[in-house]
């Protein structure tokens, strides 16, 4: 082996390694962002090119073929797809990574390239990891592009889920006793059937743990997935001695598990509640209906409201990414500018279907950033607001989440729209949330309801209140 | 050849900083982060481009060549959907009017 492409190849990856951490530290600003996604991209690339230099290596064809194949199809699908849509896409390419990593696990494995039990085990558990991350981001997937619409419970699905896993370390126990010459099954040696059978298994797991979880617990999902695949590409790092996957893999890992948690508390549930309990399903009979009556209002008085206020809070969920109402909503606030209203936004952590989507949705309607506040920046604000609105949010403004002990969403910190002189609640019908909760906000004494589309009521407001 | 200690220092140390250079991120790009990420364990790629030079038999040169396609999927729609909504993020003194 050639020390001088050796050299090469690790330097190469301990720059791209350095350039991951540098893009993703530059990430932590607006202003810096793009130019840090630039920078990890060109450490990918380096990695990528010189690792064709890499000694004693064939099937150099059938290589560039496969990345031909699957760069362009991902360029191509990443270049068209709506900004509505990308919490699945993100979840399509989070799942192909831990595929990938549990396809470099069964090649060491079938191969026998991997050594000793520290290689073997990691190995095992990083195929396993990534494979149950392939399958579950592709329900994930499915789920939120709305092929698979329902969720499917039975009862005792966590025991079946806990069988299948018992059986998924015990066939991965053999295969690695196996790999390090333990004679347990049938002699050691060949072990491609139980290789096979692993894989099988995990595949079957990430499914099974998927299919049983909601829509909107997707951001807790697709955050866990994602920390799910670093950590398999960290340890198959391992398994081929390549730091650059280890650190890449690792940090995202991290990175990951922060995210998770962040979202978890965003809900006040734990990561375990969100996985193991059928949350939006059973939730709908607990809640007793709040007093009140819900109260209606035409267009024109909204416009009056809104047009002669000083402070409006706009508070969008995910019922706007829905309507696709977010450049009439800006449109709207822009008018309102016009007239020397103080607009803002206001966006829970957990609004739409992954961490900060609604950000990235305002953000394609050309609202700019700094107008856009997270919940413990604008909370205190609600009180000096003349007008709440609030546009396809419903759960993330209930206040029985700080009041009513017993409703499943009791602890979850909201945005305090309740405490504004006025709300005004655009809404299709009369119907409940995503979680089935009645929303007391609805039934207050300054709340009035605007029933229709999103988009169309957004538009007509912006014309009515042109014409003040 | 990666001696096991270093291996676990080198991951210890990679978690921390993941950890801290993440924890100063806005909520407002969560979204961009997560799929930034998303595209840096596309890193992967370089990982199955190794096992499929490594690869002999049918099916493991078939497996591998699954691996490197998803990898690459990976990598490259990873990073055009990140940069596409890190594009779409401005400041109102940088873009005081808004298109339609």
């Amino acid at each position: 082996m050639p020390i001088g492409a050796q050299s090469v190849i690790q330097a190469s990856y301990f720059v791209a390694a350095a350039l991951f951490i540098f893009g993703l530290k530059r990430m932590s600003s607006p202003k810096t962002a793009r130019g840090g996604i630039v920078w990890a991209g060109v450490g990918m690339l380096v990695a990528t090119l010189i690792t064709f230099l890499w000694p004693g290596m064939h099937n150099y064809l059938l290589m560039t073929v496969a990345i031909a194949v699957g760069g362009i199809v991902a360029w191509i699908s990443g270049k068209r797809v709506a900004m509505t849509d990308m919490p699945q896409m993100i979840a399509l390419y989070n799942g192909m990574g831990g595929g990938a990593a549990g396809a470099i696990a069964a090649v060491e494995l079938f191969a026998g390239d991997a050594h000793g039990f520290a290689q073997l085990t990691l190995g095992v558990l990083g195929g396993v990891i990534g494979a149950v991350s392939f399958a579950g981001s592709l329900i994930a997937f499915g789920k939120l592009q709305g092929i698979i619409k329902r969720s499917f419970r039975f009862r005792g699905q966590n025991y079946s889920n806990l069988v299948i896993l018992v059986a998924t370390v015990l066939v991965g126990s053999v295969v690695v006793l196996q790999g390090g010459g333990v004679d347990i099954a049938h002699g050691a040696g060949p072990m491609t059937g139980h290789v096979i059978a692993l894989f099988v298994l995990a595949l079957v797991l990430g499914l099974t743990m998927t299919l049983p979880i909601g829509g909107a617990d997707m951001p807790v999902v697709i955050s866990l997935y994602n920390a799910l695949t670093g950590l398999a590409v960290a340890f198959e790092g391992f398994v081929l001695d390549n730091a650059a996957m280890i650190i890449a893999g690792t940090v995202v890992g991290s990175a990951g598990t922060l995210l998770t948690q962040l979202m978890a508390k965003a809900m006040n549930r734990s990561l375990a509640n969100v996985l193991f309990s059928g949350f939006g399903e059973s939730a709908a009979a607990a809640a007793s209906g709040p007093a009140g009556t819900l109260k209606a209002i035409e267009t024109a008085d909204v416009a009056v409201m809104l047009g002669f206020s000083q402070k409006v809070i706009v508070v969008p969920g995910y019922g706007m990414a829905v309507a696709q109402a977010q450049h009439k909503v800006w449109e709207l606030a822009q008018a309102l500018i016009a007239r020397g209203v103080a607009v803002k936004f206001a966006i829970h952590p957990v609004a739409g279907r992954m961490p900060g989507h609604m950000n990235v949705l305002l953000a394609e309607a050309g609202v700019p950033y700094d107008l856009i506040y997270d919940a413990d920046e604008i909370n205190s604000e609600f009180e000096t607001a003349d007008v709440a609105l609030i546009i396809g949010a419903n759960d993330v403004v209930n206040p029985v989440a700080r009041t009513d002990k017993s409703s499943p969403i009791y602890g979850m910190p909201i945005l305090n729209a309740d405490k504004a002189k006025n709300v005004v609640v655009i809404k299709r019908g009369q119907g409940a949330g995503f979680s089935g909760i009645e929303n007391a906000l609805f039934y207050l004494d300054q709340t009035r309801m605007l029933y229709g589309d999103g988009q169309a009521k957004a538009a007509e407001l912006v014309q009515a209140v042109k014409a003040l | 050849m990666i001696d096991g200690f270093i291996a676990l220092y080198i991951f210890m140390l990679a978690a921390f900083t993941g950890y801290e250079v993440i924890s100063r991120v806005p909520v407002i790009l969560h979204t961009p982060l997560m799929s930034g990420s998303n595209f840096v364990h596309g890193i992967v790629l370089v990982g199955a481009m190794v096992a499929m030079g490594r690869a002999h038999t049918p099916l493991e040169i078939g497996i591998a060549f699954l691996g490197v396609v998803l990898a690459a999927g990976n990598a490259v729609g990873g990073y055009v959907v990140t940069e596409r909504m890190l594009e779409m993020f401005k400041s109102s003194k940088a873009q005081p009017k808004a298109k339609h």
